[in-house]
């Protein structure tokens, strides 16, 4: 029983990983209508800048901000560039075009950083063990990433859902012309939400650092995994890649924990061992198929898509 | 597609060119050029069937790529078998490139029946994300290497040669691409290419017709499945090599970008985007090794330009 509540615990941690990637991915895709793919590239990024800063600041604290700072400036300046030329413009050329920027990305980042990638310390004072669970010592590191990722999730749930920014934002989502007509300075803010949305993964990519290795192309495969989330939560929604997210953290992380012993006492050892491995690693691509075929667009459909 | 055209005419001298080049590199003593040219021609392939779905039909699958995995990891079992087994007729070709193409185009019922049920961006994201999942699918399978994939114990025999042998697998891989460009040019002037064609143009319409679009779609997703797990199988014997990241949503991407660089939705543009990108490939990596760092903005700046592609390059000259 401790076991499933720490991998419980793990499967939150991802959750809540995802969930800092999808809300950005989310927020342009509901706001400004646009398919960012180099989404995953702002999460290596974030990393990369974070194992640059933080040991030139001598603070995991301050190199982490620095990082967020860095990478929200690379996420407006792509708004800026880019995006902007794009907004009118086919779903598919909107990928295509963030595609050739990841290629773009992924070949700087060998460039800058070498093809050895990079290694995120975790800080001292989250090095050791907290006991949540009676009897289960639980990294406090892995601990700290669940927390921190919550406490960014409540801070967009009150940006969004109580400031007059927050206001702005989901005018400009619900009806783009009438917002601007009313004043409010729709190029601005889009820009600000595509640096809102690159500090946020960021984030998840230098929390997910000290846990993960530091790579180019690191982006990519976690990439997926949130389109899974904000496919299933509902495309252009917040609180459904809220609710997606924890739920695709848990099933795969629990999944690939259990299912192969499960299998074990059900299936003869053969069939277990051949398919055990296969059905974890799609679990959540069959839990998207499943809710997809009860609700073709996802769990909460945000509204005017 | 008139027959004068001037995307036509280029197309066709390229085909005349390709029939001709490994006997001119043979001459020239410059063998590479066969395998460059085979890998070209087999992404073509791969490109054509996505053009189908994607270039006439709106359906912008970026899990394409999963059917060329399905299509190799097939070649890679039968090869395994046939080694074991010493059973011969398990690596003939002809009963690989079918086998191949057959389970990719059952892979493609499947994965089409659910994602079909979706437009628009949604399709995007759940074609990715079933191309992510063969891709998974190509980890896990560790008697075949897992994610380090594995070297073909035997290719496919043709007769009593094999695709080891760059001429054979070369002109077995440019026949094929003229069959499908010809299937494709057919296809598409047929009454069910009409209905494909017609559901990117106005789906309601043709339902209120009492066409079933659902039905054709699935259709025409399912046979481009199927050209792709062929594309597949020839990949892993020009290789010699099958891993999980012929599978890679990266992999279906680059499919994409051949098709919309080419031009989506017309004859050729399969062909002429993957002799670009291919092209363009080879010719940056002479000067970095770091080509993609131009590569990348010089697809973002494509976009940008937004001409329709290759082909759309030609029919502008040739208006104006």
């Amino acid at each position: 029983m401790t076991l499933v509540l720490e991998q419980a615990l793990n499967g939150v941690q991802l959750g809540v990983l995802l969930f800092l990637l999808a809300a950005g991915l989310t927020l342009v895709f509901g706001i400004m209508n646009f398919v960012n793919l180099a989404h995953g590239s702002l999460y290596m990024i974030g990393a990369y800048f974070a194992a640059t800063f933080i040991p030139w600041s001598g603070s995991f604290i301050v190199g982490a901000l620095l990082a967020l700072a860095a990478a929200a400036a690379v996420g407006m300046a792509m708004e800026i560039l880019i995006f902007r030329r794009l907004y009118h413009r086919d779903h598919l050329d909107q990928v295509l075009a963030t595609f050739g920027l990841i290629l773009f990305f992924n070949e700087l980042v060998l460039m800058v950083w070498g093809p050895a990638g990079m290694t995120i310390s975790v800080p001292t004072w989250l090095a050791g063990q907290v006991t949540v669970i009676p009897d289960v010592p639980y990294p406090a590191y892995r601990l700290a990433v669940l927390v921190a990722g919550l406490a960014a999730a409540a801070f967009l749930y009150v940006l969004v859902s109580r400031t007059r920014t927050g206001m702005r934002i989901r005018a400009g989502a619900s009806d783009r012309k009438m917002a601007e007509a009313l004043g409010v300075n729709i190029r601005l803010l889009f820009t600000g939400i595509a640096g809102l949305g690159a500090a946020l993964a960021a984030l998840a990519g230098l929390l997910a650092a000290p846990l993960r290795s530091v790579h180019a192309g690191m982006g990519e495969d976690i990439l997926v995994l949130a389109f899974v989330v904000v496919v299933i939560g509902g495309i252009g929604s917040i609180r459904g890649a809220f609710v997606a997210a924890l739920g695709v953290g848990l099933i795969d992380t629990i999944g690939r924990a259990f299912l192969p012993r499960t299998l074990d006492a059900i299936l003869s050892d053969p069939i277990a061992d051949a398919v055990a491995p296969a059905l974890s690693t799609t679990l959540i691509y069959l839990t998207m198929v499943v809710v997809l075929a009860i609700r073709p667009r996802g769990l909460f459909p945000a509204p005017g898509l | 597609m008139r027959p004068s055209s001037p995307a036509t005419r280029w197309a066709l001298v390229l085909l005349v060119a390709l029939a001709a080049a490994p006997v001119l590199s043979a001459l020239a003593g410059q063998m590479f050029y066969v395998f460059l040219l085979t890998k070209m021609m087999i992404l073509a392939l791969a490109a054509v069937s996505l053009n189908w779905i994607l270039g006439y039909g709106n359906m912008p699958s970026f899990g394409h790529a999963g059917f060329l995995g399905i299509g190799a990891y097939t070649v890679a079992i039968l090869s395994v078998r046939a080694a074991e087994t010493q059973g011969g007729w398990l690596a003939s070709t002809f009963v690989q490139l079918p086998l191949a193409a057959f389970f990719a185009a059952i892979a493609a019922l499947v994965i089409g029946a659910v994602s079909l049920r979706t437009r628009g961006v949604y399709f995007i994201m759940i074609t990715l994300a079933f191309g992510q999942m063969l891709f998974s699918l190509g980890e896990a399978l560790e008697p075949y290497g897992g994610d380090d994939g594995m070297n073909l114990p035997l290719y496919a025999t043709i007769g009593s040669a094999d695709l080891s042998s760059g001429p054979v697998l070369y002109y077995l891989v440019l026949g094929l691409l003229v069959l499908a460009l010809a299937g494709s040019h057919s296809l598409m002037q047929s009454p069910f290419g009409a209905v494909i064609r017609g559901a990117k143009s106005n789906e309601t319409r043709l339902e209120a017709l009492g066409v079933p679009v659902y039905r054709y779609r699935l259709a025409a997703f399912a046979l481009a499945g199927a050209v792709c797990g062929l594309a597949g199988a020839l990949l892993a014997n020009q290789g010699g090599y099958v891993s999980p990241a012929l599978a890679a949503w990266t992999y279906s991407a680059e499919l994409v970008v051949i098709v919309m660089l080419g031009g989506a939705g017309t004859l050729f543009g399969p062909l002429f985007g993957a002799l670009a990108v291919i092209g363009l490939e080879e010719v940056l990596s002479q000067y970095t090794e770091h080509w993609r760092i131009i590569f990348g903005p010089l697809l973002i700046l494509v976009v940008l330009a937004n001409r329709g592609g290759l082909s759309g390059l030609f029919r502008v000259r040739n208006n104006v």
